[in-house]
């Protein structure tokens, strides 16, 4: 099997399209992690122990179960229970749902890192409610959580792949779809390799990065 | 709900390929991680670089690329697996390189003064490791070994996509033969869930059993 540079530049420009539709998937799938898993976090802290209890067991059933298979839910499922959801709304709302569960997490335990000290500090201030957190948790609990969440949006990225198997034309996807057209499998999907690795080992690097950096200041 | 009941047989073979696929890839990606992250703590910078590559391309990566990769690409350049092997050896190498890390960092977190202990007794590199490092990084390995554990069961759904009839694979022909939907990925969704829970208790059940025989605080995956 030789290698074609014809080939490779016939697919790249269609892998280029996939890239965007990756990125932009990623974009949308994290900002919904970030969003969900903020929510989750307050109500896995909740003072109430039936919410406590309800909802770390959900969080625990999304992240004891295949992404993969919860895509397929959205797609399969939703239709038929009357609600039609376009194959990449399905794969952000998958994505973004799967790894709500992994940043609660860290959510959490950034906010629980934070010393009693610190809220006693804030009650003896005599702070509302909403100064503790905005003066006074925040600051010290968001700085730490950075290079984690950083690193969920590179993994978020390696996940985007699976949004092909509910049809999203992505860059695996493009690539697939290429090779079984025209039977060519070599240049797309090694094509498809390296631009994962393009992406993902800068960001990798750059989220080490912040680490240190935040890392630092404590 | 009837109708799932008729599909129990074939949902229990998949049931049986999902821990199949999970406890091979599993060894594959322990044999894999102790390599690769003692390597990358070799004192040879060619072992080093070989290591870090290793990581760098199997963790750069997405697992669904690499397993196409060895199941379509490979062929064409004279390597020829099965759907099963092509499975196993990317989910194995794939975990494996998130492992190697977990095997680096707490070997590097044993204390300093655990090496000169052992220079000053004499040891060589691999009396070093075998009998002071690897022995006491070990128990720190069990929490993040346990995450990666239910990573790895999740990742052999997607397996189903180069053809092997795992649970994933098995909803979807329930869901063709019956049209039915919710039912068939709403009774994997389950299993999965108790193949993961049985995981994370085995994980807890390891922990406390090497605390016990150490007489340490065991770490617990939450």
């Amino acid at each position: 099997m030789e290698w074609s540079w014809t080939v490779a530049a016939d697919v790249f420009p269609r892998l280029m399209a996939g890239l965007l539709v990756t990125v932009e998937a990623t974009i949308v799938g994290a900002v919904l992690a970030y969003v969900l898993g903020l929510g989750l976090a307050i109500l896995k802290l909740s003072q109430s122990r039936p919410v406590r209890f309800i909802f770390y067991w959900m969080s625990e059933f999304i992240r004891r179960t295949p992404l993969l298979v919860q895509l397929y839910f959205l797609f399969y499922v939703l239709p038929d229970l009357g609600l039609f959801l376009a194959p990449f709304v399905a794969g952000v709302l998958g994505l973004g749902l799967h790894f709500s569960t992994y940043t609660s997490e860290v959510f959490r335990a950034g906010i629980e890192n934070v010393p009693r000290g610190q809220w006693e500090a804030a009650r003896s201030l005599n702070y509302n409610a909403f100064q503790t957190w905005t003066r006074v948790v925040l600051p010290q609990a968001i700085p730490p959580m950075i290079p984690p969440l950083a690193n969920y949006l590179i993994t978020m990225f390696k996940e985007t792949p699976l949004l092909a198997a509910i049809t999203v034309v992505e860059l695996f996807n493009a690539a697939n779809i290429y090779s079984n057209s025209y039977y060519k499998y070599l240049e797309p999907m090694t094509l498809v390799g390296a631009l994962f690795l393009l992406v993902s080992i800068p960001s990798a690097y750059a989220a080490m990065r912040l680490e240190r950096k935040y890392a630092r200041r404590h | 709900m009837e109708v799932i009941l008729e599909f129990t047989p074939l949902l229990a073979k998949g049931t049986w390929m999902t821990i199949k696929l999970t406890v091979v890839s599993a060894i594959i990606a322990l044999v894999i991680s102790f390599i690769v992250g003692l390597a990358r703590l070799s004192t040879s910078r060619v072992v080093r670089i070989l290591a870090t590559v290793y990581l760098e391309f199997f963790r750069g990566t997405s697992a669904l690329v690499q397993m196409f990769f060895m199941f379509y690409v490979l062929p064409l350049l004279g390597l020829s697996l099965s759907p099963f092997l092509a499975g196993v050896v990317a989910c194995g190498f794939n975990l494996g390189s998130y492992g190697s890390e977990v095997v680096r960092g707490s070997v590097q977190a044993i204390g300093k003064g655990q090496r000169e202990a052992a220079h000053s007794l004499n040891y060589t590199t691999w009396q070093r490791y075998r009998y002071v490092l690897v022995p006491q990084a070990v128990p720190m390995m069990i929490p993040p070994f346990g995450n990666l554990l239910i990573e790895l069961m999740k990742l052999t759904a997607v397996t189903s996509l180069i053809t092997i009839a795992d649970l994933t694979f098995v909803a979807q022909i329930i869901r063709s033969q019956t049209a039915l939907t919710l039912e068939p990925f709403l009774v994997i969704l389950v299993i999965y869930f108790a193949i993961a829970s049985v995981l994370v208790g085995f994980t807890n059940w390891l922990a406390r059993s090497i605390a016990r025989r150490r007489h340490i605080a065991p770490l617990q995956v939450h």
